[in-house]
């Protein structure tokens, strides 16, 4: 790890006065189970690092309006814990606990979950974000890539590994970004980007911006869950996840969103699935048609057809575990 | 001369106990001291440089800019312009410095020219190996063709094992500080006695100048025994920086690229039949790497030895990457794996309960044995339900979890090893056990002092046993499953032997003799006589102010009874199989284990219950990932270098096989065994789910998807 400034501001105007116009000089810490690795590979090197544990007004989780306002230093555990996030947003309180290790849930953040780096093995090993040789070309394409997209966005190849990220775009939620000319606020989506080039990150903060809280719209009767399948019960990534949003009449989905975690550079809205639920019951058959549809226009890589797959089963059993649920 | 015979089964007050470990609260608490927890006043830290590249020739080294760097006390290169590096992490140089960020720091600040040769990483495509692979020769027994032409039924298959990695909870590494001319090493070592010798040897001093002390090991599994490159540079550093105090323990990314690997084992098996179950033939082609040395042929067929017709060529396969080390059990859980995964395709092609024919063909294992599988075979079967539950393969209902069982076997050697004890009396009555072995988390220390105890008559508390340290007496090292044989024989030899040099003192007092006497209850009496009785403490006061000093030596080649070698071991594995995701989970894996007289069941059990969760990690998430291209381990880590937790291991049930014909053959071994037949039993239990075989393993989702589409498009 380089030896580094170490800053703990109070107010959140101050620690956007402490970041910088330039990525990779200063970052920003909330609980570090990301961060700290990356630094000790030296894959991030700031000469600053600015806490964000000790601003007050970026903790707690308040209802506002109808929906649900989360500060970016909540904990992944204290999300799960939330009575609110337990009887209404099913889907966000499963992604958390879906975070498999008590340790991590309790120091890593919401902010946190869907700022992190991609765990892509390249990218973790100092080829890049993109995972290149020095020629420029793709070391995941003819690589090991078991683990990675089924629907890249190339050059980006690695998948998100935010766990929270696609809960929220199922939602509808907004993210809300400070920074040096005031606040401005993001549909959830928007936030993750794949990048064009090896310079460029994949979210789409500015390097002096800092993502202080989450705005979650009402889920009052709207069904939603996430779906991981995982390997393992310990401390593992998901192979995929997918999270959904159902809006009902009776028997009938009036509206419905499906949203794939771990199978692109960014969470993928499976607008196909969408289409095909609209307006129709939610049976096995149809929650099995939204499957397909959802994977319909995946392009798995050498050694990832295997999570084309577990992507439709996903969605078809968040579909049913979802139905299951209280509206 | 004393009688040593292990007192007999129902008369033992200490050994044969449920005794917790001794060290358990200790370690629980935190409270024990690994060497890797030491901090000595003035403490330098080291850190090494290593390369970047599989294979790649160093033509420069300029350690100017590190040397320059405020808090550097020293730096050393370990290859020179010239030299070649033959695997990612080979070790380049190493920097000593007064705290380990400085050390990383300047360890960047090193600059190397590699001028970057080919590579070759990967073995699983052996057609692939090009002049990387050699052949070792063919090895035929009997008529393999005629046996094949006669067979009823001939079975083939392709299977394998990965690479994997030992992954020690604490990492290879000492504290180390040549001071004057005495070298104080604490290390992380299954050895000891012997380190100490390997250290002198390369720095090229005399044996005597090296002292070892290692209290507790985190993990070792038989791939620490030398002092290791790390540990000779360190020690040097050490000296040049004027005595100082030296920590170097490898982070996670070293430990797992080249503190040593299980090594592959591929092979395509071809196995002739009567209809009947019975084997009559075993074809195979079998490679495997471990590094620059290739791997060696596991011992195929495995168990079942004297199969009558046989046809065996191997290929090592010679891979850029970090050395093969001994791996608990070598070879052994590849060999089970293979050999048991071909018996229960045959099995399955003869649509036959596996069980009766392993049972079948345990002719051909060697005789001494044979009874013990069959015994042990239907105890497993018992454990398991196996009659209410194993259906034919994939024979296994609706639904998308289908449920299955499968079977492994094991056999190891495990006499016990050269072992010296001194045994102390002292005229106060304690009681000091000196041996320079180790405790590798396996209980040790607890199964000295119940067989110390035992002889002497004391409970456990009056026995103060010392371990860890080269200034006791030479124990070899713990490797091979030797240890408990070795300590328990030349502990309850020493202890004898001193007991018996008490009796002496005693004896004259009631006018007898000392093989007239009996040491029981804490109490020293004459046999049979109760009046004649003196408690332990006043008994030792005869002795005056001299204690009293005994040695006791397990000689391998006699160990008069005490202990021997040769187990069984059968283990089955219930697992259920979600076919829509790939994803196994493990319902139960069932262990049936000898090992002779069993000193302690609850450690032997905590010992075959560890052995059973290894199987697990090798059977469904571990192993190496290497990269073509970079010539990289891709997960040399904890993240995605997969092992199993709590959740991941379902129920495990170890039964260890205790009758009087098994615990007068005297100790043996148990670290081995138990690792070696789980992966073949969880394999093969997935195969019965799934009714198609998973060829390689760990069974990963995506192996497992593959293997179903396979199976749907033929």
């Amino acid at each position: 790890m380089q030896a580094f400034e170490y800053a703990s501001p109070t107010t959140v105007k101050e620690a956007v006065d402490m970041l910088s116009s330039k990525w990779g000089e200063v970052d920003i810490l909330a609980g570090g189970t990301d961060l700290i690795s990356l630094m000790k590979e030296y894959l991030h090197t700031p000469r600053r690092v600015v806490n964000l544990k000790g601003i007050k007004e970026l903790g707690g989780i308040q209802k506002t309006g109808g929906g649900l306002r989360i500060g970016a230093t909540v904990t992944l555990d204290e999300l799960a814990e939330n009575s609110t996030a337990r009887s209404e947003y099913q889907s966000l309180v499963r992604a958390a606990l879906g975070v498999s290790s008590p340790q991590i849930r309790n120091m890593g953040t919401v902010g946190g979950d869907l700022c992190q780096r991609p765990r892509c093995w390249y990218f973790r090993q100092g080829f890049g974000i993109l995972g290149q040789d020095k020629s420029g070309a793709s070391l995941v394409v003819n690589g090991e890539n078991r683990y990675h997209a089924i629907f890249p966005q190339p050059p980006a190849y690695f998948v998100s590994a935010s766990s929270l990220g696609p809960a929220l775009i199922a939602l509808g939620a907004k993210v809300k970004i400070a920074g040096p000319s005031g606040s401005r606020e993001l549909p959830v989506e928007r936030l993750f980007v794949a990048p064009r080039d090896s310079s460029s990150r994949e979210i789409a903060l500015a390097s002096n911006e800092i993502l202080t809280e989450v705005i979650v719209p009402s889920a009052r009767g709207v069904r939603n869950t996430t779906y991981e399948v995982r390997q393992k019960e310990a401390l593992d990534w998901p192979l995929v996840s997918a999270s959904v949003a159902l809006r009902m009449k009776g028997s009938t989905v009036t509206n419905a969103r499906v949203v794939l975690g771990h199978v692109g550079p960014t969470p993928v809205t499976a607008a196909e699935a969408e289409k095909a639920l609209a307006g129709k019951a939610l049976t096995q058959e149809t929650a099995t048609e939204a499957g397909k549809a959802a994977v319909a226009g995946a392009r798995p890589l050498t050694g990832n057809t295997y999570k084309v797959q577990l992507a439709r089963i996903a969605v078809q059993r968040a579909l049913l575990e979802a139905v299951k649920l209280r509206g | 001369m004393p009688n040593y015979n292990w007192p007999p089964m129902d008369q033992r007050q200490q050994m044969g106990k449920r005794q917790s470990r001794l060290d358990g609260i200790e370690k629980a608490t935190g409270r024990a001291r690994y060497s890797s927890d030491l901090n000595r006043p003035g403490m330098l830290f080291a850190v090494m440089l290593t390369s970047p590249y599989a294979h790649a020739r160093v033509r420069s080294i300029d350690t100017s800019a590190a040397q320059k760097l405020a808090g550097v006390t020293g730096i050393r290169t370990i290859v020179k312009a010239g030299d070649e590096v033959n695997w990612v992490s080979q070790e380049i140089a190493i920097v000593a410095a007064t705290s380990e960020q400085i050390a990383r720091d300047a360890v960047r600040l090193i600059q190397v020219d590699y001028e970057v040769l080919p590579h070759v990483v990967k073995e699983e495509n052996l057609a692939k190996a090009g002049n990387r692979a050699r052949p070792a020769g063919e090895q035929v027994t009997g008529d393999p063709d005629k046996a094949f032409k006669e067979a009823d039924v001939i079975s083939e298959g392709q299977y394998g094992i990965p690479v994997l990695t030992h992954c020690c909870l604490e990492s290879h590494g000492q504290v180390i500080e040549w001071r004057g001319d005495t070298i104080y090493f604490y290390p992380s070592t299954q050895n000891v006695s012997g380190i100490g010798p390997d250290l002198a040897k390369n720095l090229e001093v005399p044996a005597t100048q090296v002292k070892v002390h290692m209290d507790h090991v985190g993990g070792g599994f038989g791939s620490k025994f030398p002092s290791d490159r790390w540990g000779i540079e360190c020690a040097r550093l050490s000296k040049e920086s004027g005595g100082r105090p030296l920590k170097l323990f490898l982070d996670r990314a070293t430990e797992l690229s080249i503190a040593g690997n299980r090594p592959s084992a591929f092979a395509k098996i071809k196995v002739a039949a009567k209809r009947d179950g019975t084997i009559t033939g075993w074809e195979s082609t079998s490679w495997a790497t471990g590094g620059m040395s290739g791997g060696g042929m596991p011992p195929i067929p495995y168990v079942m030895t004297n199969i009558p017709n046989r046809r065996l060529n191997h290929s090592a396969v010679q891979t850029n990457g970090g050395p093969l080390r001994a791996w608990r059990a070598p070879n052994h859980p590849q060999a089970s794996f293979l050999t048991c995964a071909a018996v229960e395709d045959l099995a399955a092609k003869l649509g036959m309960d596996p069980l009766e024919v392993f049972a079948k063909n345990v002719q051909w294992a060697p005789e001494a044995r044979r009874e013990t599988y069959l015994h042990q075979f239907k105890k497993a079967a018992e454990l398991s339900e196996w009659s209410k539950r194993w259906h034919r393969r994939g024979d296994s209902g609706p639904g998308t979890v289908k449920r299955g069982m499968g079977v492994g076997i094991c056999t190891w050697g495990g006499a016990g090893h050269l072992s010296n004890c001194k045994a102390t009396i002292h005229p106060d009555g304690s009681v000091e056990i000196e041996l320079g072995s180790q405790d590798l988390g396996t209980g040790t220390r607890t199964v000295i002092t119940q067989v110390a105890a035992e002889t002497l008559g004391l409970p456990l508390d009056a026995i103060k046993v010392k371990i860890g340290d080269n200034s006791y007496p030479p124990s070899n090292a713990s490797g091979g499953s030797t240890t408990v044989g070795g300590v328990s024989s030349s502990t309850r030899i020493a202890t004898s032997n001193a007991l018996e040099k008490l009796f002496e003192k005693v004896a004259p007092a009631w006018n007898t003799t000392a093989d007239k006497l009996e040491a029981a209850g804490g109490k020293i009496q004459v046999k049979g006589d109760s009046s004649k009785s003196l408690t332990w403490a006043a008994a030792s006061k005869k002795m005056g102010v001299q204690s009293i000093t005994e040695m006791g030596q397990n000689d391998p080649k006699n160990p008069r009874g005490l202990n021997t070698q040769g187990v069984c071991g059968v283990q089955i594995a219930d697992v259920s199989v979600d076919v829509e995701t790939g994803v196994v989970k493990m319902n139960r894996l069932v262990a049936v284990q000898d090992c002779g007289l069993v000193i302690n069941p609850k450690l032997a059990e905590g010992q075959v219950a560890g052995a059973c969760i290894m199987s697990i990690c090798g059977a469904l998430m571990e192993e190496r990932i290497m990269d073509a291209a970079t010539g990289r381990v891709l997960n040399p880590e904890m993240e995605f270098y997969k092992l199993a937790g709590i959740g991941d291991i379902g129920e495990i049930l170890v039964h260890m096989d205790i009758r009087p014909e098994m615990d007068s053959r005297g100790v043996i071994g148990l670290g081995e065994p138990p690792t070696i037949g789980g992966i073949a039993a969880i394999a093969n239990a997935v195969a019965n789910a799934i009714g198609v075989r998973v060829p390689v393993v760990p069974l990963t989702p995506d192996r497992v998807l593959a293997a179903l589409e396979e199976k749907r498009s033929a």
